[in-house]
């Protein structure tokens, strides 16, 4: 159980991988830390590898919303990727599907990225 | 019929540390009517929504009790969240998709969307300064031949 936050900055971009479950007890650490990243490394290029994401509610969608206004408000391009079912079911629901863009995997959503 | 109600009842301290608690205790006690993995994961979110709602919207800074009741009768899931918490002043504003009266923490405003999406029925009794019931209901398909 709990959330295990990874950043990491390759090529120009952000990339924030989560394991475990996104609630609102668990939101605090990767806002914290995703933030914290993107302001040392001055980018505004994130993606959100969820592909082992094991669950998430809507405090999951606040923090993608919250980090999605930040960097658009700053001309920056924000995008998923390894979407599960259940997750990809929540984003299509709350209409985030329809403004974030999502890649299979990684490499796909960084290459994207990079171009944008 | 009534000897098959089967009934469970956890209480806690209104802690976030206890949303994920609150989630895996139904989903076990759930987990005995044989859902499938997709309608566990519906009332798993669906209680974490409510109970959610209980710690920082019922209490808040405040310190107090959520109780969640699990009620499992033929095929059907019955969910009760309560707290005692500060009850809502206009219920259908509440349940209306991106309202949050907290947008000062990040909160989406999609959790009563949420519920009503993942379980067949969502009711909400609330009270000003006196608390707030949401009772989940859902039927599980997957009973609906059942082989006992
Ligand atoms: N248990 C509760 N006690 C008091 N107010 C509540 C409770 N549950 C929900 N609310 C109110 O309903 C609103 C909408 O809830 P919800 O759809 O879950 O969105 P969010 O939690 O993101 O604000 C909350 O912002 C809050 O004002
Ligand atoms: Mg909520």
């Amino acid at each position: 159980m709990g959330l295990n936050v990874e950043a990491v900055h390759r090529s120009g971009v952000v990339v924030a991988r989560l394991r475990g479950e996104l609630d609102h007890h668990t939101s605090d650490a990767v806002r914290a830390r995703v933030d914290t990243l993107l302001e040392d490394t001055g980018s505004i290029r994130l993606l959100w590898n969820l592909s082992e994401l094991t669950f998430m509610d809507s405090s999951g969608l606040g923090v993608l919303l919250g980090r999605y206004r930040r960097i658009s408000q700053r001309g920056g391009k924000m995008a998923c990727c390894g979407l599960t079912a259940p997750v990809r079911k929540l984003l299509e629901l709350s209409g985030v599907l329809q403004i974030v863009p999502v890649y299979d995997d990684e490499s796909g959503g960084i290459a994207a990225l990079r171009e944008a | 019929m009534d000897a098959r109600r089967n009934v469970m009842r956890v209480e806690f301290s209104s802690r976030s540390e206890n949303e994920s608690f609150a989630r895996v205790a139904v989903a076990a006690f759930v987990a005995q009517l044989d859902p499938t993995v997709e309608e566990l994961t519906e009332i798993k979110t669906a209680v974490s929504e409510a109970v959610t709602n209980a710690i920082i919207h019922g209490y808040g800074e405040r310190e107090g009790m959520v109780t969640v009741t699990c009620t499992l009768e033929g095929d059907t899931v019955e969910i009760m969240v309560e707290d005692q918490g500060i009850g809502m002043e206009d219920v259908e504003l509440a349940r209306q998709p991106m309202y949050t009266s907290r947008p000062d923490l990040e909160r989406s405003g999609m959790g009563f969307t949420i519920m009503e999406n993942f379980v067949d029925r969502v009711e909400i009794d609330s009270r000003p300064r006196q608390g707030t019931r949401v009772r989940l209901i859902k039927q599980l398909k997957s009973r609906a031949t059942p082989d006992d």
